[in-house]
């Protein structure tokens, strides 16, 4: 089977892939996003945006709008103007270092077939960032039975029930707040005797009566046999170890970028974000652009996502120009 | 929506699914889930395709919040295979269609 070619491919279908994607598709690219597939972590079509409810700070909703319902938006504009989505995952790309004469590589599905199923003259990287876990034992089991990720999810079953939140920044909190019109109590346990989320949230928190702020705190395990009971947790400060009797634990301790793909091929930060040049998405490969949260280790919001997936587009058009004069 | 799929109630739960000849997939959704909308489609592609082999249905947990209590449903969305009323597979989060037809390859 040949590859499908495309001008323009963009990986990934948060509020920056499918910004680039209606930039792209105005420019007459006719852009392929290629949207990943439906997951309950945070990676998945549409981003992180689909695992939240309320985003207040999105410009132009002054009443606010639903996180899904943002993104559902985004992506009918995107196909009003000529692009195409494909709910699959990349699993495997070659990238060129001559797009102009051999295409870039993309696989779905199959990373194991000779032939891609897909080739692009310029591919556009948005695949965000997904949610770190604690990394501890029985972690993977328990997701769905008490650990979760996803408080606009799985909320609504801890109704009158004791749980906790791990993490001190303005998602931990967001979460936090979701959660208490379902929950008794939320113990939010952080890590260090201060927050790093926003003035405003912190305020917020601060003000509502079942958030209860565990300072200095980390969890050391999970309890329970199938299904959260508690957890153990220790003093940073002290060393001091204790548990606590709750039936539900969200983590909220930030994202790790969706880098995986590529690693072999582009450079990445230290902290393990995507390099692109400084005020731009260009990246070190001709023809491969990259935005969103997978190159943003500063801002990170939904907003500065679309805006450089604005930028990537206009980048890959200037590009592709000068690939044809 | 695939005219296929059932939505059911508290009320009309146990009568299609105990009384159902063949396995009935059941997707506890609701609402303000994204995670739920996004695998929707993908159970309207089945429940064309696959319709001779496996039912397929709907419970919304702000409906029918006992029947979720009774299969302790703590994440959705959660699907849950019945076969003779009995769960025979659970499977909780969203998935892709590849993944979600693997996962329920034994049923049809």
């Amino acid at each position: 089977m040949t590859a499908e070619h495309h001008e323009v491919i963009i990986i990934g279908s948060g509020p920056a892939g499918l910004t680039a994607a209606i930039y792209a598709a105005r420019a007459r690219l006719a852009p392929l996003v290629i949207e990943g597939e439906p997951s309950s972590t945070s990676d998945q079509p549409g981003g992180q945006l689909m695992l939240t409810t309320d985003v207040e700070n999105y410009p132009g909703f002054p009443e606010g709008v639903m996180g899904p319902e943002l993104m559902s938006m985004f992506r009918s504009q995107a196909e009003r103007f000529g692009a195409t989505m494909v709910t699959r995952k990349v699993v495997k790309v070659t990238f060129s270092q001559t797009p102009g004469t051999e295409p870039h590589k993309i696989w779905i599905n199959d990373a194991t077939t000779p032939e891609p199923t897909y080739t692009a003259t310029a591919v556009i990287i948005s695949t965000g960032a997904q949610s770190l876990m604690l990394d501890l034992p029985n972690e993977s089991e328990l997701i769905g039975h008490g650990l979760s990720t996803c408080a606009t999810c799985d909320g609504f079953f801890f109704r009158d029930q004791e749980i906790a939140v791990v993490g001190g920044g303005d998602s931990a909190l967001e979460e936090a707040m979701f959660l208490t019109r379902f929950a008794s109590k939320v113990s939010l346990l952080v890590r260090r005797d201060e927050l790093r989320a926003s003035k405003i949230m912190q305020d917020r928190a601060f003000a509502n009566d079942k958030i209860d702020i565990v300072w200095n705190t980390t969890v050391t395990s999970y309890l329970g046999d199938g299904k959260i009971t508690g957890i153990a947790t220790e003093n940073t400060k002290t060393g001091e170890s204790g548990t606590m009797d709750i039936t539900g634990i969200f983590i909220a301790i930030g994202h790790k970028p969706s880098t995986s793909l590529f690693l072999d091929q582009l450079e990445v930060k230290p902290n393990g974000y995507l390099v692109a040049e400084p005020n731009s998405t260009v990246t070190a490969i001709p023809g491969v652009f990259a935005c969103g949260d997978v190159v943003d280790d500063y801002y990170r919001q939904a907003i500065t996502a679309a805006g450089s997936g604005c930028q990537a587009a206009i980048d890959t058009e200037r590009w592709l120009e000068g690939l044809h004069d | 929506m695939s005219d296929k799929i059932t939505h059911l109630t508290t009320e009309t739960f146990d009568e299609m699914v105990a009384g159902a000849d063949g396995p009935v997939l059941v997707d506890f959704w609701a609402e303000w889930c994204g995670p739920c909308k996004m695998i929707a489609p993908i159970l309207d592609e089945i429940a064309e395709e696959q319709g001779d082999n496996l039912s397929i249905a709907k419970v919304n947990v702000d409906e029918a919040g006992e029947i979720a209590q009774r299969y302790q449903v703590m994440s959705i969305p959660t699907l849950l295979v019945f076969k003779n009323g009995e769960v025979a597979k659970r499977m909780v989060g969203a998935s892709g269609k590849a993944k979600l037809l693997e996962d329920i390859s034994e049923f049809l």
